[in-house]
C-alpha cells in the first residue's frame, strides 16, 4: 500500500470535470437554438453573413474549440467507466482507455483543424 | 470443516459472484446512474454536430443552407429531441453535484448547499442568455 506511483488519473479527471462543466452550462442552449429554434424559425434566424462574422472572432473560435474538445474528453472519461462498471469489462481496461481517450484526441485534432485554419 | 471433504493444500478459489451485464436495469436508482453516465454520449455527439455546423459555415452559403435543411428532417429533429433531454439531464445532475465537490464559506459560515445549487442554475441561465444574445442579435 505504500507504493506511491504517479497516476495519470487526475489529468483525465480534470479534463472530464472541465468538459462536464462547460457542457452543462453551454450545450443545452446551443442544441436548442441550432437544433430547433433556428432551423424551425421559432426565432428570426441569424443571416449566414452574421454567423460568419461571429465565427471570425478569435474568442468565438477559442470558445468553440474549448467547448467541443473538452466535451469529447468529458465523454471519454465517463464512457470509459460506464463500460468498465456498467458492462463489467474490467479485463479490457487498457484497450477501452486507449479507444476512449484516443477518440477524444482525434476529435480535438479535427476541431483544431476546423477552427484554426479557415 | 465438514467431514468427507478431501483436504487440499492449494488455496481455495475465491467465491466471486459474476455480475450479470444488465445488473443496473433492475432498480431505478441503478438505471438512473447508467442513464446519467450515458448523457456523456449525447454531449460528445452534439459536440460533433456543432463541429459539423462550423465546417458547413466555413464551406460557404450552399453548404450552410444544406445543413439547415438536414436539420429540418424528421429523423434529425427526433434525434435532437432525445439528445436535448439527455443534455438537460446532464446539466441538472452536474450542477446539483457542486455542493458535494466544494464547500464555500462566507463570513466564517458554510454556505448552504441550496445556495450553491441556486448560484449554479443562475450561472446556467446567464450563459444561455449570453449565447442566445450573441447568436440571435445581429
Amino acid at each position: 500500500m505504500s507504493v506511491l506511483r504517479k497516476s495519470r488519473e487526475p489529468f483525465w479527471w480534470a479534463l472530464f470535470g472541465a468538459g462536464g462543466t462547460l457542457a452543462a452550462l453551454f450545450i443545452p442552449i446551443h442544441l436548442f437554438l441550432a437544433g430547433f429554434a433556428i432551423p424551425l424559425a421559432w426565432v428570426s434566424p441569424p443571416s449566414y453573413e452574421n454567423l460568419l462574422t461571429l465565427l471570425a472572432h478569435p474568442l468565438a473560435r477559442l470558445y468553440l474549440f474549448a467547448l467541443i474538445s473538452l466535451s469529447f474528453f468529458h465523454w471519454a472519461h465517463r464512457f470509459r467507466f460506464t463500460l468498465y462498471d456498467g458492462l463489467q469489462l474490467k479485463h479490457l481496461n487498457l484497450l477501452i482507455a486507449a479507444i476512449c481517450y484516443g477518440s477524444a484526441m482525434v476529435g480535438t485534432f479535427a476541431a483544431g483543424l476546423t477552427l484554426v485554419t479557415m | 470443516m465438514p467431514a468427507g471433504l478431501p483436504h487440499t493444500p492449494l488455496h481455495p478459489r475465491w467465491y466471486r459472484r459474476r455480475m450479470p451485464i444488465f445488473w443496473w436495469a433492475h432498480q431505478w436508482v441503478h438505471a438512473r446512474f447508467i442513464l446519467r453516465e450515458l448523457t456523456s454520449v449525447f454531449v460528445a455527439a452534439y459536440a460533433l454536430v456543432l463541429l459539423a455546423q462550423v465546417r458547413a459555415l466555413e464551406q460557404g452559403v450552399v453548404a450552410y443552407t444544406q445543413f439547415q435543411e438536414w436539420l429540418r428532417t424528421p429523423a434529425v429533429l427526433i434525434l435532437h429531441a432525445v439528445a436535448l433531454l439527455f443534455v438537460l439531464f446532464h446539466s441538472i445532475t452536474w450542477l446539483r453535484l457542486a455542493p458535494r465537490a466544494l464547500v464555500v464559506r462566507l463570513a466564517g459560515r458554510r454556505l448552504p448547499d441550496s445556495a450553491l445549487v441556486a448560484a449554479n442554475y443562475l450561472a446556467w441561465g446567464v450563459c444561455s442568455a449570453a449565447i442566445a444574445w450573441f447568436v440571435l442579435v445581429p
